[in-house]
């Protein structure tokens, strides 16, 4: 049996992971003196105490349950794809052929083509390490990383040398029509009556992010392919002797990932810029890693993971702003995070075994005989 | 009285809520063999593994002649005279004999005089104990039986009184096990106290002087070999009386379901591991394949298979089947009437992670009883799960168990449960109860001879020779990838068989 129940395994241990990192960050800002408590205050007013705030970390937190469950698809065909970010900034070309250059009547039907343009972009940027892992044994690790760099170096061409409008300085397209602005949450919430603040970039997508979430989840779990992807991630020899192709798993997980990583476009792209710009994705693409780690790879966890760090991202924007807190230090406060809830983890989880073991040892004093 | 060589008083370990080992006291007199017997997960490795200071006990002593010992690591178990020869070899492959008798027992920083002292009392143990062995050679040059000499020799070498012995014979041939138990003998008569870990019935009562039963983590019995009988000893170990023998009638064959014709598989490293074979299955029987591990037996399933490839013909109801291509993967064979228990159920087989439900659609995932418009039926899968693990008496019978919570015979339950009710035209079975405890083999060797009575075509690999005799209609003998002979079991017996094991040709003979 299962040495922790399953309501501890899910909640308990990423909590007290993210508790240690709390610890560990504010006694760094204490060490460089500052107050933890105002800092926290800062923070949790700065993200989550208005409409303003919650905007900008949920716009935060679209981008993450993005390239998160970019990220979880891979693992669970035992695939790490670094390459989120790569396929981000492939996904934000799609995004802007398919709104430049199609005239589109209403943002409902550009949004559509919009998912298709992006997700066929970073998919098809995961395609090439994809099929270099299946066929030719390259590590995707390895792989994904240099295509992030020759993505940069793609969108850095493309955007002087090609998108780039006449007589602009600046590496990056025109405006996209203003038949395709996405809808934002103050635009959105306003016929319900609910005021939601109009300068907060949070828009639509994020309603297309948690369907994304959802279909994750049913692909994974409900779907026989996605008993394929768990079984190759979870062991190639049974896969193998079950008839599910190694090339095959790779390239549809692959494919899926990255569209995912890809359709990040659509809320940064899109939805917030209206043109795309060097450098759109901001690192989102390796933050998915963490949040795919935190939320173990599971749809409901990435999106929880994700609202934690659009949290922590926006939190960190306002002490930056408002303290002498130097905005290194929400980067190392990210560190602890990750490496609390996704490299220590079994500094958390082994203490907690004991405890729950003892539990039930007391629980039950005539003990079970080995099986 | 002289005191007992090793003596274990109330040794008690558990593993959160699982007790491996339950107030066990075993005393073992010097120069005398003495065998451990138990089904898997009784908690003998546990107790071996306290003895040689990979875990600590709960509670209880160690008495080494007579002396209360503290064995806190394998050092210390070393150095209190314990030698442990490991089911799987701990031999560094491209070292020779010498280089891994004083791997971690070196004198010094330099290895020359160390190499030259082994050497030296490498002659003289061989000479004592007739453990011959050539010190230059390499491992990876070497056969298995010959390693597990080394092993033999590094614990000797380490001046071990004591030596434990962990399933010794699992790899061996007949021959090479005969060898070995001499050797034991040999060293007995020097008087070295060896304790014997093995669920070979034959082997205790051949060898042995004394027999300690464990039972679910409890030590049930312990008696003298000379006065006690296998059927005893099984009873012992299970709790029940069990059949050793299968309960069959003689095989009505009918026509050729399989054949294969000059099959060949050559390996990644362009190594041929079946060199031609012919072989034919006919429905409503039992094909036995015979032979010492790793001389194609493996290759021939995985092709049979379908996830290695081939050249040959191979027909199954008169139908080619591919043996390389799009169409030769396990999702075809299956779809052919093919079912296959792979040898290795921990890691083909099943997926340990996975629910017993998952598990139970896995590979046949695309039934379509199975899926309810695009999505999975996950309510039909479990169902059905639940039925299969009433029928095969699964425990506990819990769908949403993970697999690695059953034990190795509910394991094995659970992949027969897949792979027999599909009523396919023709079963592959490899090693149906290795790591399988006697209540369960008794079960499972019930099912396949079930499934031979429908008239299904079942090709049977084993390394457990008495396993082949006793369930297979017809017996072939592979080495080195070929068939070395065809016999029938009831005119054929262990030494023939044997003999063709080893690769000598009966019909020369």
């Amino acid at each position: 049996m299962d040495v922790m129940p399953k309501w501890a395994e899910v909640t308990l241990v990423p909590l007290i992971s993210l508790l240690l990192a709390a610890i560990l960050s504010a006694l760094v800002i204490l060490a460089i003196g500052e107050d933890p408590v105002a800092a926290v205050k800062l923070m949790v007013s700065g993200a989550l105490g208005s409409t303003y705030g919650w905007g900008y970390t949920l716009y935060y937190a679209t981008n993450f349950m993005f390239t998160g469950l970019a990220v979880a698809v891979a693992i669970h065909a035992g695939l790490f794809n670094i390459g989120g970010e790569g396929q981000a900034m492939l996904g934000g070309l799609g995004v802007a052929l398919v709104c430049l250059f199609i005239p589109w009547p209403h943002w409902t039907i550009a949004v559509l083509a919009a998912v298709v343009g992006s997700a066929l972009f970073g998919a098809l940027w995961a395609a090439i390490p994809a099929y270099l892992q299946a066929k030719r044994g390259s590590h995707i690790v390895i792989t994904t990383i240099m295509f992030n760099f020759i993505a940069a170096a793609v969108l850095n061409y493309t955007l002087v040398n090609v998108l780039r409008p006449a007589g602009s300085m600046d590496p990056a397209t025109e405006r996209f029509p203003e038949a395709v602005h996405l809808p934002s949450l103050h635009e959105l919430l306003a016929p319900f009556g609910i005021a939601f603040s109009k300068a907060a970039p949070a828009n639509v997508s994020l309603v297309i992010a948690v369907i994304a979430c959802v279909l994750v989840w049913l692909l994974i779990w409900r779907t026989p392919l996605g008993l394929e992807i768990r079984s190759y991630g979870k062991s190639q020899r049974a896969a193998r002797y079950a008839g599910i192709g190694a090339v095959r798993i790779t390239m549809i997980a692959m494919l899926i990932s990255g569209g995912l990583a890809g359709m990040m476009a659509i809320n940064n792209v899109m939805g917030e810029a209206e043109r795309l710009v060097l450098n759109a994705v901001e690192g989102a693409g390796f933050i998915g890693i963490a949040v795919a780690l935190m939320g173990r790879s599971h749809p409901v966890g990435v999106f929880l993971a994700a609202i934690l760090f659009g949290f922590l991202y926006q939190g960190g924007a306002e002490l930056a702003l408002w303290t002498s807190i130097p905005r290194e230090l929400i980067v190392v406060i990210q560190a602890l995070v990750i490496l609390f809830t996704g490299a220590l983890d079994n500094m958390v989880r082994m203490p907690l075994e004991r405890i729950f073991l003892a539990l039930r040892a007391s629980r039950s004093p005539k003990s079970t005989a080995a099986e | 009285m002289t005191a007992p060589a090793i003596e274990l008083k109330g040794i008690s370990k558990a593993f959160g809520p699982v007790q491996a080992n339950k107030d066990i006291s075993i005393s073992v007199m010097p120069g005398t063999i003495h065998g451990i017997i138990g089904e898997n997960g009784a908690g003998k490795s546990t107790l071996m593994s306290i003895l040689y200071g990979f875990y600590k006990a709960d509670a209880g002593e160690i008495y080494i002649a007579g002396n209360r010992t503290e064995i806190p690591d394998s050092q210390a178990a070393i150095a209190a005279g314990i030698g442990m020869v490991f089911q799987h070899f701990k031999l560094v492959e491209n070292f020779t004999v010498l280089e891994n008798i004083i791997l971690g027992a070196e004198d010094g920083g330099f290895l020359k005089p160390s190499l030259a002292k082994a050497r030296k009392s490498l002659i003289e143990l061989a000479a004592e104990y007739e453990l011959n062995v050539d010190p230059d050679a390499l491992i990876e040059e070497i056969g298995v039986g010959m390693q597990q000499r080394v092993e033999i020799l590094k614990a000797l070498y380490r001046q071990a009184d004591i030596l434990i012995l962990d399933e010794p014979t699992g790899v061996l041939t007949p021959s090479e096990a005969d060898q070995l138990f001499r050797i034991l003998g040999r060293l007995r008569e020097e008087g070295k106290t060896i304790i014997l870990i093995t669920h070979k019935l034959r082997e205790i009562m051949d060898t042995t002087d004394t027999v300690s039963v464990m039972r679910r983590g409890e030590m049930t019995a312990t008696v003298k070999t000379a006065e006690t009988s296998p059927e005893h000893l099984a009873e012992l170990m299970v709790g029940r009386k069990v059949l050793l023998r299968v309960d069959k009638t003689p095989a009505k064959p009918g026509d050729v379901v399989l054949d294969i014709k000059g099959l060949r598989v050559v390996d990644d490293q362009k190594v041929e591991r079946l060199r031609g074979i012919d072989l034919q299955v006919r429905a409503g029987e039992i094909l036995g394949i015979a032979g010492v591990a790793g001389n194609g037996q493996s290759e021939l399933l995985e092709v049979l298979g379908g996830y290695a490839h081939g050249t040959g013909t191979i027909t199954l109801n008169g139908q080619p089947v591919e043996l390389s291509g799009k169409n030769s993967d396990g999702r075809s064979r299956r779809a052919r009437g093919i079912a296959h228990v792979p040898e290795d159920r921990q890691r083909e087989g099943l997926i340990m992670d996975f629910s017993a439900w998952e598990n139970t659609a896995f590979g046949y995932h695309h039934d379509p009883a199975y899926q309810s418009g695009m999505l999975s039926n996950n309510a039909a899968i479990k169902a059905e799960t639940q039925a299969k693990m009433d029928r095969f008496d699964v425990r506990p019978p819990h769908p949403h168990l993970a697999a690695k919570n059953f034990s190795g015979g509910n394991q094995q339950k659970i992949v027969l449960a897949r792979e027999i009710e599909r009523n396919p035209d023709l079963l592959l079975i490899g090693q149906p109860t290795r790591g399988v405890d006697i209540g369960a083999i008794e079960f499972i060797h019930q099912q396949i001879v079930a499934l031979r009575d429908q008239g299904k075509a079942i090709l049977l690999v084993s390394v457990e020779l008495e396993e082949i005799l006793s369930l297979a209609d017809r017996v072939a003998v592979m080495f080195d990838g070929q068939v070395m002979g065809e016999r029938m079991p009831e005119q054929t017996n262990e030494k023939e068989l044997g003999l063709l094991m080893a690769g000598v040709s009966g019909d020369a003979a």
